[in-house]
């Protein structure tokens, strides 16, 4: 399976990539890894005239310290961000949670930033990224940055708040440093999708959770951010009779998806037991 | 047509190509290194794994133009690149453990179990599993190949002392 023919450019620079989104306007389409992008091509599900490729623009990689947040160019690969010890050390979530991501050969390809602008309800990026409070960092058309919140940023199924001639380029994630952290991630197969997962941050003061951070992925049409169930645990003893009482109305509300691996009652199910481990292994360790 | 130069198998090449072009449709069809296979075409079964910069990626997931200036090393040159031997120490490991049953998947997974070994040198065997992940063996003869992960794991701690 080949892709049909296009016409390609490798920009070195970010205004340079902006140029030609704007030239080329629907008929393109960036790449970053790929990982998505080409079995959509290959499958011709897609067949865009032209394809901007971002692995040229160096810029765009890296994890740096910025004070309060750590910045995480929008190219940086899986394999990067899932051992690079600054994240270990101030958003474990995001570490855990990358290492789920597909398989190793992938992850050496894709990038987090082409994860999160593809926005995959199924991926494992959009939770993490949401219950830290990341900040997203979009170049406009004439040189300008805007910043979006993790809130607004994702829209719908596939849709971020990124316009057609935008480009992500920076994720500023919030330090969580000496925060507990676990990604729960509910798969039958390896290398599978999400059939649900869920991730949890807890800063824990002597067995006792001070804080709390859950958000849900494949629970609906974008990540989801559990605010209630966040309060109902702030406070709350780090045992699993607490917890499981507390975590109870974690899928009130929610639109999961029904499909061969299960019906939306089914993932609702395995949202409140998720919750339950996520945040218990994340309290405790 | 873009023109890309690039090292494979430790020899440079630069070749006019279709930007459409998978890497691993450039390597059998351009070079003729057909020691990399085409399993599954949708990137799930590894069997085209080949090293770009000293990473294993599924070449079939993996433009020719993305890998223009960088190093890719395929089945046909691991050992030639290792240490100019005959076999690398993964590819005897697996001859000795006879970690084959059909072999359509074996230079993937060798190729990727050469990268995990390069980040785990003293790999359990449920971080073994794990590592190959994206390594589909429809013999399932998987067993073997955790072996010779292991032997060739072992035979690398050996050399080190």
């Amino acid at each position: 399976m080949i892709p049909a023919a296009f016409d390609y450019a490798a920009p070195t620079t970010v205004d340079e990539a902006l140029a030609l989104l704007a030239e080329h306007g629907e008929d393109a389409k960036l790449i970053a890894g790929g990982q998505s992008l080409l079995p959509v091509l290959r499958l011709r599900l897609n067949a865009p005239e032209f394809v901007i490729d971002l692995g040229r623009i160096d810029a765009l990689r890296g994890v740096r310290d910025d004070g309060g947040a750590l910045v995480v160019g929008a190219m940086t690969t899986h394999a990067t961000v899932a051992t690079d010890p600054l994240i270990a050390q101030h958003a474990a979530l995001v570490s855990k949670a990358v290492r789920t991501v597909a398989d190793a050969q992938v992850r050496n390809r894709g990038t987090f930033g082409g994860a999160l602008a593809h926005a995959d309800p199924a991926g494992d990026v959009g939770a993490p990224a949401l219950a830290l409070g990341a900040q997203f960092v979009i170049a406009e058309q004439g040189g300008g940055r805007r910043t979006v919140d993790a809130g607004d940023f994702f829209v719908d199924l596939f849709e971020t708040a990124i316009g057609e001639d935008e480009l992500l380029t920076e994720i500023r994630i919030p330090k969580h440093t000496g925060w507990g952290a676990h990604y729960e991630k509910f798969v039958r197969i390896a290398q599978q999708w999400s059939i649900v997962a869920v991730a949890a941050t807890v800063r824990a003061e002597g067995g006792t959770i001070a804080e709390a951070r859950v958000a849900l992925t494949n629970m609906g049409a974008t990540p989801l951010r559990a605010t209630a169930v966040e309060e109902l645990l702030r406070g709350r003893p780090a045992t699993e009779d607490a917890i499981r009482d507390a975590v109870s109305s974690v899928a009130d509300g929610t639109s999961p998806p029904a499909d061969l691996n299960g019906d939306a009652d089914y993932r609702r199910h395995l949202a409140r037991v998720l919750t339950r481990r996520a945040v218990l292994t994340a309290a405790t360790g | 047509m873009t023109k890309i130069h690039l090292t494979v198998d430790g020899g440079a090449v630069s070749e006019d190509v279709e930007p459409r072009m998978l890497l691993v449709q450039f390597l059998r069809e351009k070079l003729g290194k057909t020691g990399t296979l085409i399993g599954c075409d949708t990137s799930n079964c590894g069997a085209c794994t080949v090293h770009l910069d000293g990473r294993a990626v599924k070449s079939c997931n993996v433009l020719a133009v993305q890998a223009d200036g960088g190093e890719v090393t395929t089945i046909e040159g691991l050992a030639a690149t290792y240490d100019g031997g005959e076999l690398h120490p993964v590819q005897a490991a697996f001859h000795e453990c006879h970690a084959l049953q059909c072999g359509f998947c074996t230079p993937g997974m060798i190729m990727r179990s050469v990268d995990l070994l390069n980040e785990n040198p003293d790999p359990t065997e449920d971080e073994i599993r794990e590592g190959l992940e994206g390594n589909l063996c429809r013999c399932t003869g998987y067993h073997n190949i955790v072996r010779a992960v292991q032997t060739a794991a072992a035979a690398g701690k050996g050399e080190e002392q």
